[in-house]
């Protein structure tokens, strides 16, 4: 098959061996490549019940078939773990020179395991592996290890993803840096910190070959054409703003922990008032025709001189989740994560969840620092980002994520502790957006950067929600495996059989528009198979308590009404959509109708 | 002589690469980075753009030739290289303000921007999806 190189790179930090594998055909064609193969390299390669952070955990960086050629949207990569966070299978898909590299070095997957004793850092030069000393960057940020390494390797060629302070900390949800900070939920960092591994520095130089060079060419670059047009092209100026004010009118903005759902100073936060900052820079990742990271930079203010890459997920959990209307505040509070190198969702869902805890007297100044840790106090969230970062104080107790910080500190906080599964919830209220209750509460796929509602039509989607949900998922599973990014889902038409001509043309196998389908429902059942493994019941595949109470105004309002009845309805609907049994687990019949028959059996005989 | 280049509107550059792909590709039958006549380069923290032969009116990397590869085209208004001279000694990569011209591992030539003559306009510019790239002309007297 061309473009794959077939290969993966297994690296045992505990043995300090490095060993390049063959990757079977069949595999590769199966799963293709990103979250799919990362997925099924995970399960091979972490025995059942591995705690996170032990060394016997795995982390799988998956590139795909597209990676490296001028199919748009595609120098992307899947990081694939057992997440801290969760305790279940955490895929998180990231872009930019990183993916490239990975690819141009010449491996579909690498795959590190053990632990070190002391910090290094890995170097992949094409086929040599070195394992360097990380003692001088231990403590460091990720840009200045970025900086750092390149700098002692002499080569700007060379891309670096590394952890920042909070991967080393293991705090919960900690990001793995890669160039575009805003990735990688559910902890891989706190994984890469668990086995003392600063970063993974790629230098790769080779060509990528593909079967059909012209056929990939003239897809690409109509794809790209259509990019450039509405909508895909707004969303790549204003994408994140537009959203969010979009979102408010829906009344679906969680705001202040989910207390209410829609957000009074969310006009301020849109394109209308720019009051405080200036963007500056639009930046893309390689191969992508949209350009969707904004660097904003704050002027003037307490916060001058504050620049960060904002999202939607980020502006909506580090804004009104915690009820801060003050953009400069947020830009702050997203520079400090990023330099941390902390998951911006989860650090907004957590300090939203102490703002509440503390309002309710749970929390007292002396715990906070002598912060007044009130919804819509910018300098509490900058010195709780800080406090998590360091932790200091109660972030300590915050870096453990929501669900277990709740568990320590009791006393009835797990009402408001807003997460599904231990990770925190993203940027739609599931009570408003029924879509978006089931999606979290199965909570199968990672959070797409943007909204269901805002996700162009729906038209060609089954007009049940169950099946929508499972056509949802599918779809999503296979953006992550053939690893085109999710911002380019506007620009396809016809998504199956576009993407069966990229795949087409880049490796020569020709897969159906029904294989392919095939494949993201393959996908999906793998991971909820690798969550199984890992003691996964129904019962987990729920929504906080707060989403599922039906009070009086809600029912005044007659919309968004959830409760626990039409939630179970929902998943009941869901599973046998899917195909699995009434507890949710996948029957034999299945494993064998999606071929995943080759996995150790795990799954009871229905 | 006329001077033609590929020049690049920094402001408008997103640093995609998607030139480099695509000029690789066009010219090399691969997608390999490293063997494309244009590259994105940072200028300073927040700014990228991508630069190729600028075909300079003083021709610093003709001069700097020690084995004369390297000549000025009339008819296409570009560099042509006698690739039998051309030793990869790396003298016109040195000279070049520009850092546009670039050595091939595998044949130790050179390889430098010929502005696709032989496929109409520069493939490059029409691929970038910011219309950032634009051929510059001018007919100034040297």
């Amino acid at each position: 098959m061309d473009s794959y190189s077939g290969k993966c790179l297994a690296v045992d930090l505990t043995t300090r061996r490095a060993e390049i594998r063959a990757l079977p055909e069949s595999l590769l064609r199966s799963y293709l490549g990103g979250a799919g193969l990362g997925t099924r390299l995970l399960a091979e390669w972490v025995a059942p019940g591995t705690a996170p952070l032990s060394p016997g955990n795995a982390i799988v960086f998956a590139s795909s078939a597209l990676a490296g050629t001028v199919a748009p949207c595609s120098s992307n990569h899947a990081a694939v773990t057992k997440s801290p966070l969760t305790g279940f299978l955490s895929d998180s898909v990231s872009s930019g020179h990183w993916s490239l590299s990975l690819k141009r070095a010449g491996y579909d997957a690498l795959i590190v395991t053990g632990a070190a004793e002391s910090p290094v850092y890995l170097f992949v030069d094409n086929e040599i592996v070195h394992f360097n000393t990380a003692d001088h960057l231990w403590g460091r940020n990720s840009q200045e290890t970025s900086e750092e390494i390149r700098r002692h390797l002499g080569d700007d060629r060379v891309r670096v993803a590394s952890i920042g302070p909070a991967g080393e900390r293991l705090v919960s949800y900690a990001c793995i840096d890669d160039g575009y900070p805003l990735s990688h939920r559910g902890g891989a960092g706190a994984v890469m910190g668990s086995k003392k591994l600063k970063a993974i520095a790629v230098r790769g130089t080779k060509a990528v070959s593909v079967h059909d060079r012209r056929r990939l060419e003239e897809a690409s670059l109509a794809l790209h054409a259509r990019a450039r047009t509405a909508p895909a092209a707004k969303r790549g100026q204003s994408a994140m703003l537009d959203c969010l004010l979009a979102i408010n009118r829906l009344g679906a903005l969680p705001t202040r922990n989910f207390r209410e759902s829609s957000f009074q100073g969310a006009e301020r936060l849109g394109w209308e008032d720019t009051a405080g900052y200036r963007p500056l820079k639009t930046s893309a990742c390689p191969s992508c025709p949209i350009a969707c990271r904004h660097l904003l930079q704050v002027v003037g203010g307490p916060y001058a001189g504050a620049a960060a890459t904002l999202d939607y997920q980020t502006l909506a959990a580090l804004g009104p989740l915690c009820g801060i209307d003050d953009m400069p505040a947020i830009l702050k509070a997203a520079e400090l994560c990023q330099r941390y190198g902390m998951d911006t969702v989860s650090t907004g869902g957590s300090i939203a969840w102490a703002m509440e805890s503390f309002e309710r007297g749970l929390f007292t100044k002396e715990d906070t620092g002598q912060v007044d840790l009130s919804f819509g106090r910018a300098d509490a969230l900058i010195e709780m980002v800080k406090q998590i970062g360091e932790l200091k104080g109660i972030g300590d107790l915050l870096a453990e994520g929501t669900r277990r910080a709740s568990a320590k500190l009791g006393r009835g906080s797990e009402q408001w502790a807003m997460h599904s599964k231990g990770l925190e919830l993203s940027g739609c209220d599931p009570r408003i957006v029924e879509d978006q209750a089931l999606w979290s509460a199965v909570g199968l796929q990672a959070e797409p950067r943007d909204c269901p509602p805002c996700r162009g039509s729906a038209a060609d989607l089954p007009a049940n929600a169950a099946s929508r949900n499972k056509a949802r998922e599918d779809q999503a599973a296979l953006f992550a495996s053939l690893m085109i990014c999710d911002q380019m889902s506007d620009c396809l038409q016809d998504f199956l059989s576009e993407a069966a001509t990229l795949y087409g043309s880049a490796t020569g196998v020709e897969l159906s528009p029904v294989e392919l389908e095939r494949t993201g429902e393959r996908v999906s059942a793998l991971k909820k198979y690798f969550n199984v493994r890992e003691g996964w019941k129904r019962t987990d595949d729920w929504l906080p308590p707060r989403l599922l109470e039906v009070t009086a105004s809600r029912k005044k309002a007659k919309s968004g009404v959830l409760s626990e009845p039409k939630l179970k309805a929902m998943l009941d609907g869901y599973y046998e959509a899917r195909g699995w049994t009434a507890e949710g687990l996948i029957p034999l019949k299945k494993v064998k109708e999606l071929r995943l028959d080759d996995l150790p059996a795990m799954v009871k005989e229905d | 002589m006329e001077r033609r280049y590929v020049q690049c509107d920094r402001d408008k550059c997103t640093g995609c690469m998607i030139c480099q792909f695509i000029c690789s590709a066009a010219k090399e039958g691969s997608f390999n980075l490293e063997r494309s006549r244009i590259h994105v380069i940072q200028t300073a923290p927040h700014s990228v753009t991508a630069t190729a032969c600028q075909f300079c009116r003083n021709h610093p990397c003709i001069k700097a030739c020690p084995r004369d590869a390297l000549r000025t085209d009339e008819a296409t208004h570009t560099l042509k290289l006698d690739k039998a001279r051309c030793a990869g000694c790396g003298c016109c990569i040195e000279a070049c303000p520009f850092g546009a011209i670039t050595l091939d591992d595998s044949t130790k030539s050179v390889i430098v921007c010929d502005l696709c003559f032989n496929q109409g306009q520069p493939r490059c510019i029409e691929a970038c999806p910011q219309k950032a790239l634009s051929l510059y002309v001018s007919r100034r007297q040297q």
